[in-house]
């Protein structure tokens, strides 16, 4: 008969209609899936009892040839057809593939998305994602028995826009329903229960994993978890360690095993050995056999931390960083939370613990935590809790806006504002008669849109004919619970919309983003100048194209020779000074144009109020008003 | 009669109840719904109504409404595996006849 899980008072379901939900760490390295039964968040191993997939996928002529712990076997003889850390792909363009990892081959092709050459063809880094998340719904599907309601995912904090989107059409192609991306420091602290405090919370997440290491600085206010700061450093992590034990090792022996890939592979299985082994023991044998290379050595404890000192100072610095970004003091953090398999070494515990000043939580495992936290995320959503209003907010690492006239940047949601949000700003034509708008969405702390990402374009058209300054469009920024932009717009008078999504073209690094902001920083002055002076200059621009239309108008009709000559002046001027770069000589010379015009205006206004009025008394001019 | 639990599945409950940090015990109770017509129900229990039938097996409180207990009288539950599943199963002597996959019974 089949098998059943507890529910929760009330909420069990009707034969068949289990609400089987999963958590899925989609790791650099490593993926794990998990669920809750009967209450109890739970990693689900595979039929060996492995809890963890490596995240490799390995490709033949035939397709999928492996995925996980056998594909990674193969990453030595077969390294071209073993795809491996594709998650620091995601999102990414050609471009940026080709200038971050020049050995990786890319299929040539006139695709805009990225494809590694595979002898079963070119593959993106969606797809390849794909595979590793089919292995775990596959699992998770035979664990549970049944299919599965939906899936949170977990990305990193810094992920943006386009990674996330990358990230969720992976799921997609692997026919997974996803009920919400959350961030991976918020899942480790949900894991650890604390969201469940009643007091606010600040915590630090420190999650040291094979390759990469992240520091996210988290705020809990009234159960609503916001993302003040992340750091981090996307090549460290245990590999850095192993290769610290594995230069000993070579000093020590004087074995030399860097033309041997067989040799380094045995030595780098020695050395994360000695460096498990450290973390119960004070000292770990290692004994190199083979004829040529026969050793042994013992590696004290105090030797291991000496090692792995200069690494662990580094990631303090980012812990460092990261406390300065979000204003904090260390004194500050209420809790440690202790992410990634290489926070089991003692050395990594201890100096954390000491800087932050507090125990770290270690008690549940570092490798399982963020799948975990996910699973019970997943486990709410899918509707069986009864009353959680655990919700989860992060923040916009960069502030979006469009584009104006003269390249300038125009923030409509600004950084670190939390999602979901909705932010409407109003804009209007620039010509008479304007039918049609470009909307140009941008990403970025600049001030002109040069200096920042674009994101998207799209066109607003079928805007009546208006004079300039009339219509009005109001333009839609949405950014949903998983960070994904949809930006609308739409003209008031006549409800004319378009809107695009934010769909991956190419993303962004932790350090590229903080480079983006600290940029920002670094040109504020220059950007301050360089967007009054352009403010000025498309002033200059609009107010002579709008004299220019009414002087061919009316201007023999109202003006003297004399008059006429006066604005000429002026408006030459204007033009003069409106290609130097000086923003207040052209705000001066828009001013003397403004003053030496000033009678035009007043008699052409006057005598268009008359045209309106003409042949009408006051009583039918108002029913006028009230039909148009 | 009464209604008892294998070691394996009174470990399983204990733990689960642990994990959840509050309730007086497990309900079991049987529903008319399904494709067979009765399903089970297997919950926390946080409350005991004054008309409930309390068994007490291997340590777990096991709570049951009066009307489900004339199906599950004699009813052991056990807790197994089944290749990467894993989960608790009725034995109950009341069924007739099960729906295919047993979420569902007769008696």
């Amino acid at each position: 008969m089949a098998l059943l899980q507890i529910s929760e008072p009330g909420q069990s379901t009707a034969p068949h209609q289990h609400r089987l939900a999963a958590g899925i760490d989609l790791g650099t390295t490593n993926s794990l899936v998990a669920t809750v039964r009967s209450g109890l968040p739970t990693v689900l191993a595979d039929e060996h009892g492995r809890p963890i997939l490596p995240s490799v996928v390995r490709y033949d002529g035939n397709g999928v040839a492996a995925i996980g712990a056998e594909a990674r076997d193969n990453a030595f003889s077969d390294p071209h057809n073993t795809i491996s850390s594709v998650k620091r792909l995601i999102g990414l363009s050609a471009e940026d593939i080709a200038a971050s990892y020049p050995l990786l081959k890319l299929d040539a092709s006139e695709d805009t998305v990225p494809r590694l050459a595979t002898a079963a063809g070119g593959k993106t880094a969606i797809e390849v994602s794909a595979e590793v998340l089919s292995a775990l719904k596959s699992r998770a599907e035979k664990s549970l028995g049944g299919e599965l309601t939906g899936v949170v995912i977990t990305v990193p904090a810094y992920f943006d826009d386009t990674q996330r989107q990358a990230t969720k059409d992976a799921a997609q192609l692997a026919g997974l329903k996803v009920l919400r991306l959350i961030n991976e420091p918020t899942s480790a602290a949900i894991a650890y229960g604390i969201d469940q405090q009643d007091s606010d919370t600040t915590i630090a997440v420190y999650d040291l994993g094979g390759g990469t290491f992240d520091i996210s600085i988290l705020r809990l206010e009234r159960g609503v978890f916001e993302v003040l700061a992340t750091a981090g450093d996307t090549a460290l992590g245990g590999d850095d360690l192993d290769a610290a034990i594995m230069q000993w090792i070579s000093d020590q022996s004087g074995v030399s095993y860097n033309n041997d890939a067989g040799l380094q592979r045995k030595v780098l299985d020695l050395a994360r050995a000695a460096k498990h082994q450290l973390s119960d023991a004070d000292v770990a044998q290692i004994t190199l056999t083979g004829d040529s290379q026969a050793w042994s050595g013992e590696l004290t404890r105090n030797q291991f931390d000496e090692l792995v000192k200069p690494l662990i100072s580094k990631t303090i610095a980012s812990c460092k960083s990261a406390l300065n970004d979000a204003g904090i003091a260390v004194s500050e953090i209420d809790e440690v939370v202790m992410v990634g398999g290489s926070t089991r070494v003692l050395a990594v515990r201890q100096t954390v613990s000491t800087y932050f000043g507090r125990d770290v939580l270690t008690s549940i495992d570092p490798d399982e935590v963020v799948a975990l936290g996910a699973a019970i995320q997943a486990d709410i959503l899918a509707g069986n809790k009864p009353d959680s209003d655990l919700l989860l907010l992060d923040v916009v690492p960069l502030s979006l806006g469009i584009e104006t006239m003269g390249g300038l940047t125009e923030h409509i949601i600004t950084r670190n504002t939390t999602i979901p949000v909705a932010r409407a700003q109003e804009f209007t034509t620039y010509k008479d008669g304007q039918t049609a708008m470009a909307l140009h969405v941008v990403q970025g702390e600049r001030d002109l849109v040069q200096d920042c990402r674009s994101l998207g374009r799209f066109e607003l058209r079928g805007i009546p004919p208006m004079v300039a300054g009339q219509a009005r469009i109001q333009v839609i920024f949405q950014v949903d619970a998983d960070g994904l932009l949809t930006v609308s717009a739409i003209e008031q008078t006549s409800g004319v919309a378009a809107e695009v999504h934010i769909k991956p073209s190419y993303g962004l690094s932790d350090s590229e983003i903080e480079s983006m902001i600290l940029d920002s920083m670094k040109h504020a002055k220059e950007d301050v100048h360089l967007r009054m002076l352009q403010e000025q200059r498309v002033e200059a621009d609009r107010t002579i194209e709008a004299l220019d239309a009414a002087m061919q108008k009316d201007g023999d009709a109202f003006l003297s020779a004399e008059e006429r000559s006066a604005i000429d002046n002026a408006r030459h001027k204007v033009q003069q000074m409106r290609d130097g770069d000086d923003s207040e000589a052209i705000k001066h010379a828009l001013r003397a144009l403004e003053s030496a015009s000033e009678q035009y205006v007043a008699r052409r206004m006057n005598a268009s109020v008359g045209e309106v009025m003409r042949g009408k008394t006051i009583d039918n001019f108002d029913e006028q008003e009230t039909t148009s | 009669m009464a209604i008892t639990l294998t070691d394996a599945a009174a470990d399983r409950v204990k733990t689960f109840m642990d994990n959840r940090g509050k309730g007086v015990g497990l309900r079991l109770a049987v529903r008319t719904t399904g494709c067979s017509g009765m399903a089970y129900v297997l919950e926390f229990a946080d409350e005991v109504d004054d008309n409930d039938v309390i068994f007490e097996d291997n340590d777990v409180k096991v709570i049951v409404d009066p009307k489900s207990l004339v199906y599950l009288d004699g009813t052991e539950l056990d807790f197994g595996k089944e290749g990467l599943n894993e989960g608790f199963k009725f034995k109950n002597p009341n069924v007739k006849d099960e729906c295919g996959c047993g979420e569902s019974f007769n008696v």
